[in-house]
């Protein structure tokens, strides 16, 4: 299988959220942006940081069906790195144009920022969940991150039947909409 | 209640669940009542966003889960060469200062190992304490009438109590860590949240070699906690690094706080820290938290002669424990670490506010 085949079919399982794909993106790449990051300031808890934060972006653009890598997997995420790395140190003050780069590297300021986007959306979503209280958490986390069954949330939860389960998520589903939408008109 | 039934109408109008009538009569309703068209399309962005922003956190779970694992292989970590490199070229500038430094280390590091010799000689004996508390009789009374004034749950069953320690979920579907000399000298253990609920417990995995041992909520009473709000750290606490821990010295929840002093346990032990921090009988077990909501020890032993002089077992050896498990028995598959960082930001109040949940008191009889 040729090397963009191999990343094609990687690409596709990262979509799907599959442990092996990032396994073998994380075993194949993490060392070089470990090594970028160390000879340019950073410590490794910093390298760890970053290479997930990149991994993210790749996982965003994937989920999209028209997403085709243009080039080698891990030129993409070197970029990246590179590019959040930057951010970071700028952000902090620390920002020098001797980046040393170690790769080539290829545009992604528009990855990135549809990232940053995403990601405040992502913080709000995350801020709404934390106001919502019991036992709502604990029920939307059932269903929509541990795929639970309505049965099986009923009986874990202690309701009489799934219906009054369901009932009980949309009232928490509007709850969470209000939280949410209320964020987004403070901003 | 209109806004619950509009949006069950929408989840399944998106899901594709609605028979052909009611999708035209739905679809009617939106095009002659644009109040009503604006909210579906409100409704269908707020569920989009609820889908990503699981999908998301799905996702990094399965990252942290794959970065623990390859912290354990050995894949991540400082690459020996850049390191050696840096100390290298500060070897050749110090070369001469260093060697006049290394005889006077040299010098005072005999002294304090002749020291540490026959301290840790004593150490290994009679003064690393174990921190399960036996409970005496007036303790077991007190108990007694506290659980028939404040338990929402009452007792089952009757339970002798004789030993107290602590313990913490690390699955909220009932994996509790606590420390393997708390298990081994338990019988009928049961466990008590911060709210005095009571359920019974079972051990299900005891590691001596570190100290921790895993257990089980058996109790149908239990209900499950989903998303516990901290993480674990899978590499070293920093020396001097700050802490909170919660503990269970008294029959109720009992803060404190302190710093990670040294990097290995007593008589050099890897596999543990040592903390200065109050710690007394009844704390063994207990979480230890950093600033930024991870944990990064379990404590299990004080030593009773030197005050404040404290040992915790290392948080990672929690993901081996684990993993022998999950190779041991398949029936453990689905016991996730947690990945929370709902700590992250909060202040110290409101982080032990949300620990509290989590942090069980171990009791059992002997």
């Amino acid at each position: 299988m040729s090397t963009i085949d191999k990343e094609q079919l990687l690409i596709k399982g990262l979509a799907q959220g599959d442990k092996i794909s990032v396994e073998t993106i994380y075993r194949e790449n993490y060392l070089m942006i470990q090594s970028f990051i160390l000879s340019n300031n950073g410590s490794v808890d910093e390298a760890r940081d970053i290479f997930q934060e990149a991994m993210v972006v790749l996982y965003e653009k994937s989920r999209d069906t028209t997403f085709l890598l243009s080039c080698q997997l891990k030129t993409y995420l070197y970029s990246v790195c590179r590019r959040l790395w930057l951010k970071r140190l700028q952000h902090l003050n620390k920002y020098s144009t001797q980046v040393e780069s170690i790769e080539d590297i290829v545009p992604v300021e528009e990855d990135v920022e549809d990232h940053e986007k995403r990601n405040d959306d992502f913080m709000l979503m995350e801020h709404a969940m934390g106001k919502i209280g019991e036992p709502c958490k604990s029920l939307l986390d059932a269903y929509y991150l541990q795929k639970k069954s309505m049965t099986e949330i009923a009986t874990n939860f202690g309701y009489t039947n799934s219906d009054n389960a369901k009932t009980q998520k949309y009232k928490c589903l509007v709850r969470l909409k209000k939280l949410f939408f209320a964020q987004y008109k403070n901003a | 209640m209109e806004d619950v039934l509009l949006i069950e109408a929408v989840e399944r109008y998106v899901a594709g669940e609605m028979s052909v009538d009611e999708m035209l009569v739905f679809e009617e309703l939106r095009k002659n009542n644009p109040e009503v068209d604006q909210l579906v399309v409100e409704n269908i962005y707020f569920l989009q966003g609820i889908d990503k922003y699981n999908a998301t956190k799905l996702f990094k779970h399965t990252l942290l889960e794959v970065d623990s694992k390859l912290t354990l292989e050995g894949v991540i970590a400082v690459p020996v060469l850049s390191g050696k490199a840096k100390v290298v070229s500060l070897w050749a500038k110090y070369k001469r200062s260093v060697a006049v430094a290394a005889s006077i280390a040299g010098f005072i590091s005999l002294l304090t190992s002749g020291l540490m010799i026959t301290y840790t000689k004593k150490n290994g004996n009679e003064y690393y304490s174990e921190l399960v508390e036996r409970i005496n009789q007036t303790n077991k009374e007190v108990s007694k009438l506290k659980s028939t004034k404040s338990s929402t749950t009452p007792p089952k069953m009757e339970v002798k109590a004789d030993y107290r320690a602590t313990g913490f979920l690390i699955d909220g579907s009932g994996y509790l860590i606590t420390n393997a000399h708390v298990l081994n000298k338990m019988k009928n253990i049961y466990v008590e949240n911060s709210k005095g609920d009571y359920f019974t417990a079972s051990t299900i995995y005891i590691d001596n070699s570190v100290d921790l041992a895993i257990l089980k909520i058996t109790d149908t009473a239990y209900k499950i906690i989903t998303n516990l709000p901290f993480s674990i750290k899978r590499n070293n606490a920093e020396l001097g690094e700050q802490f909170f821990t919660l503990g269970f010295p008294r029959n109720e929840i009992v803060y404190g706080e302190g710093y990670v002093s040294a990097k290995s346990g007593s008589d050099g032990d890897s596999t543990a820290y040592q903390l200065t921090v109050s710690a007394n009988p009844g704390n063994s077990g207990g979480p230890v938290i950093n600033r930024n909501g991870e944990l990064i020890g379990i404590i299990t032993a004080k030593d009773s002669k030197a005050d404040g002089v404290v040992y915790a077992a290392k948080a990672k050896n929690i993901f081996k424990l684990i993993d022998q498990l999950k190779k041991d028995d398949n029936q453990y598959q689905n016991i996730k670490t947690p990945s929370g960082n709902e700590l992250k930001k909060l202040e110290r109040t409101q982080q032990v506010k949300k620990m509290e949940d989590v942090v069980f008191m171990v009791v059992g009889s002997n």
